[in-house]
C-alpha cells in the first residue's frame, strides 16, 4: 500500500474515532433515558419507524464502527502476524463493509418494518 | 599480567559477557578483567581487546559523547558504552553483558552495520532543500528566522541529533517492521519541516507518512526514553503525525 494510502487510513480512524465518541455517548445516553420505566419491543419500534434521523445516526454509526475497527484489526494483524499485502487490505476492506453491513440492515429493520 | 594504574589497588574481577560472532550468528563468551573505581563500559571492551582478545570488533571514535559511534546494548539496553559507567549498569559483584545493537545487521562481534539506518535518513527525505535556491545555489538573501518562533523552537528541540542509533535499536516498531523508517529519520524530517528556508515540505511529509512512516508509531517513546542526548523523537513524531493530519483534512496534500 502506498505512504498516502497509508497516510488516508490513518486520517479516516481518527476521523472515525472523534465521531464514534460522539456517537456512542448520543447511543447510551438515549438507551438510558428512553428505558426508564421500562420499554417493550413495540413501543421501540413505534418510535424508529420512520425515524429517517435515527437511521441516518445509526447508519453513520455501523459505517464509522466498520471502518475503525477494521483498519485497527489491519494494523495488529501486520505488527503481530505479519500479513501485509493487497490481498490482506482487500480482506481487511471486505471485513469492515461487512461488520457495517450488520449494523445498517439491524438500523433498517428497526426503521422499515 | 594486568596492570594496575598507580594509587589503585588491585579489585575483584568484573565478569564480562560479550557477545562474539558475525552475521552467521554467535554466542556470549565470558571474560575477567579487573574492576576499577572509575571504568566505562567502552574502558572494558577496550581492556577486552588489547588484553584478551585482538580479533574483538567494535567501534568508537572520540569516547567524550561527541561522535555516537560506540553504541552497543548493555545489559538489554542500548547505550552509549563511552558515556556509560560500570558502576551505573551493574551492581558490586553483578555481570556485564554487551551486545552489538538490536535491530542492525551484525557485521562482526560488537560492530552493526549502520547503512540501514542511514538510508531510511535519505527515505524520509532528512537533506536540506533550500527554497530559495532549488538548484544548490547559495539563495542571494539571507532568510530571517526569529529564534523564539513556534516553528524555530521546534526545529531547534530536535537538532543535535548525532545519528548514534539507540533509539533505532530501542524502538519495538523497527524490530516489528524493518521498513520502518525508525525515530532518528523521523526527528530529522521533523526539523526540516520546521525549517522555513526549506522548500520541500510536502515531498517529506509524503515520504514519512504511511505504514512504513509516522503513522505506525505506537508512540512507547523507548527512543525519548533512551536518547543519550536527551532529545524527544517520540514528540517529533507526533508532530508529523499532526500536521498530516491537518494536511490532509483541508486537502493540503495529494
Amino acid at each position: 500500500m502506498s505512504a498516502q494510502a497509508g497516510r488516508h487510513l490513518w486520517v479516516a480512524q481518527r476521523v472515525t474515532a472523534m465521531f464514534l465518541g460522539v456517537a456512542v455517548l448520543v447511543h447510551l445516553v438515549t438507551i438510558m433515558v428512553a428505558v426508564r420505566g421500562g420499554l417493550t419491543a413495540a413501543e421501540i419500534l413505534a418510535r424508529t419507524q420512520g425515524a429517517t434521523l435515527w437511521f441516518a445516526f445509526y447508519v453513520a454509526f455501523a459505517l464509522a464502527a466498520g471502518l475503525h475497527g477494521a483498519i485497527g484489526l489491519r494494523n495488529i494483524a501486520m505488527e503481530w502476524l505479519g500479513w501485509r499485502g493487497r490481498g490482506f487490505d482487500l480482506a481487511w476492506l471486505g471485513i469492515g463493509l461487512l461488520t457495517a453491513a450488520f449494523g445498517v440492515r439491524a438500523a433498517w429493520g428497526l426503521y422499515a418494518n | 599480567m594486568e596492570t594496575v594504574p598507580k594509587g589503585e589497588k588491585a579489585q575483584d574481577a568484573l565478569k564480562v559477557r560479550v557477545w562474539r560472532g558475525d552475521a552467521a550468528g554467535g554466542e556470549f563468551r565470558e571474560y575477567a578483567i579487573p574492576a576499577r573505581e572509575n571504568q566505562t563500559v567502552l574502558d572494558v571492551v577496550t581492556q577486552i581487546q588489547r588484553e584478551q582478545e585482538p580479533d574483538l570488533a567494535y567501534r568508537f571514535a572520540c569516547r567524550v559523547g561527541m561522535c555516537g559511534s560506540c553504541a552497543m546494548e548493555v545489559n538489554g539496553r542500548a547505550r552509549w558504552t563511552c558515556r556509560t559507567h560500570v558502576k551505573r549498569v551493574a551492581a558490586p559483584g553483578e555481570a556485564l553483558e554487551i551486545r552489538p545493537l538490536a535491530n542492525l545487521p551484525v557485521i562482526r562481534d560488537l560492530a552493526t552495520d549502520m547503512a540501514p539506518f542511514f538510508d531510511k535518513w535519505a527515505r524520509a527525505k532528512g537533506t536540506f532543500q533550500p527554497k530559495d535556491a532549488p538548484d544548490g545555489a547559495v539563495p542571494a538573501e539571507f532568510a530571517t528566522v526569529p529564534p523564539e518562533s513556534k516553528a524555530r523552537r521546534e526545529a531547534d528541540a530536535g537538532i543535535e541529533c548525532i545519528g548514534c542509533g539507540v533509539c533505532y535499536a530501542s524502538c519495538d516498531i523497527v524490530a516489528w517492521n524493518p521498513d520502518y523508517l525508525g525515530p532518528a529519520a523521523m526527528n530529522r524530517a521533523w526539523t526540516l519541516v520546521n525549517d522555513v528556508r526549506d522548500g520541500a515540505r510536502a515531498e517529506r511529509l509524503e515520504a514519512v507518512s504511511g505504514d512504513a512512516g509516522c503513522h505506525s508509531c505506537h508512540s512507547t517513546q523507548s527512543c525519548t526514553e533512551r536518547c543519550p542526548k536527551n532529545l524527544d523523537p517520540s514528540s517529533a513524531i507526533a508532530g508529523l503525525k499532526r500536521t498530516l493530519f491537518w494536511d490532509s483534512l483541508w486537502g493540503r496534500l495529494r
